[in-house]
């Protein structure tokens, strides 16, 4: 994720025969991966990915232009933000897509609908700037969307022990933290577990109410 | 609005613009999300705007919007007024996401996670 300039490579023609969904696939879900920026929220989509992670761009002028508003049309000031994505195939009909996304509220709205109907986000945090998750982690509690911390763990991170982290994060005993390395498909793999673990629990505990 | 031509064309407010005929996403059913599926009923027709062209060739088998927008190199809000204009024509069909209302259902997260298992 990452701002542009309007300079692009040309995109890609369409997936490749390989990446093809069989035509059974009936239904998708999504979970986004929020985090601040170089915090590794496309090597964890990239390393757990079916497909090379792809990359789709909205216009920051755009999401505030009315339909019949043209004014500004014609000058060069708008923003291209870019959010990378990868997809997992759970079975012959469901399909998984994975969206990372900056921790930054304004950025959320630029794509609309991205949180409604996800099945909850993994906050990836890294441990040496752990002030850029708060606000994320409020936002999305605000929202009401299920999520587990995943720490990502750097060469040059400083081990904190979970309970510290938790207090610092001022998380609820129930979110879980998880320790991870994003380039690692098994570690990320896990880290999608342990958010659909959670969700189980939620799930489990509302049909009990 | 003055003639850009070129590079600048390509990534242009003016290009978008004239793609959609002037409409943004907001005027597209809400039901297209960034996961809804869509896939074509049958080959791109002469004399359609490239744009739908491309899109109906891209869904020979199911592709999500997001997927869509990648592949073409144009923004959601564009693609969505594009694949309205295709679902009203009867060109694709739309497979919506597992609503909302129904989440987090229990069967559905247990699918999940019998897939990720088997990664």
């Amino acid at each position: 994720m990452d701002f542009r300039g309007s300079e692009q490579p040309a995109p890609a023609a369409g997936p490749r025969s390989e990446d093809a969904l069989p035509a059974t696939a009936a239904a998708a879900v999504k979970v986004v991966i929020v985090g601040g920026f170089g915090v590794g929220k496309t090597t964890l989509v990239g390393s757990v990915s079916e497909i090379r992670p792809l990359t789709t761009e909205e216009t920051m002028t755009q999401a505030g232009v009315g339909v019949d508003d043209t004014a500004g049309i014609g000058d060069k000031t708008s923003t291209t933000v870019a959010m990378d994505f990868g997809r997992i195939s759970i079975n012959e009909e469901l399909v998984l897509y994975l969206f990372g996304t900056p921790g930054q509220e304004r950025f959320w709205f630029l794509w609309r609908g991205l949180f409604e109907g996800a099945l909850g986000a993994v906050v990836l945090v890294d441990t040496r700037r752990l002030e850029v998750s708060f606000d994320v982690i409020g936002r999305l509690e605000e929202r009401g969307v299920p999520f587990v911390v995943a720490v990502n763990s750097f060469p040059d991170t400083p081990g904190y022990p979970v309970d510290e982290l938790r207090a610092a994060l001022d998380l609820p005993e129930a979110v879980p933290i998880v320790m991870c390395d994003a380039r690692e498909r098994a570690s990320s793999r896990d880290v999608l577990m342990t958010l659909m673990r959670y969700l189980q629990t939620l799930a489990t505990t509302r049909e009990a109410s | 609005m003055s003639d850009a031509g070129g590079r600048d064309w390509e990534d242009s407010p003016e290009r978008l613009y004239v793609i959609t005929g002037g409409r943004s996403g907001s005027s597209v059913p809400a039901t297209l999300d960034l996961v809804t599926l869509i896939m074509a009923r049958s080959g791109p027709k002469p004399g359609m705007q490239p744009e739908h062209a491309a899109i109906i060739r891209l869904c020979d088998a199911p592709l999500s919007v997001a997927e869509i927008s990648a592949y073409t190199g144009l923004p959601v809000s564009v693609v969505t007024v594009l694949i309205g204009d295709l679902l009203a024509g009867n060109r694709v069909v739309a497979r919506a996401p597992v609503p909302p209302a129904r989440l987090p259902d229990r069967a559905l997260i247990e699918a999940v996670i019998d897939g990720l298992q088997r990664l």
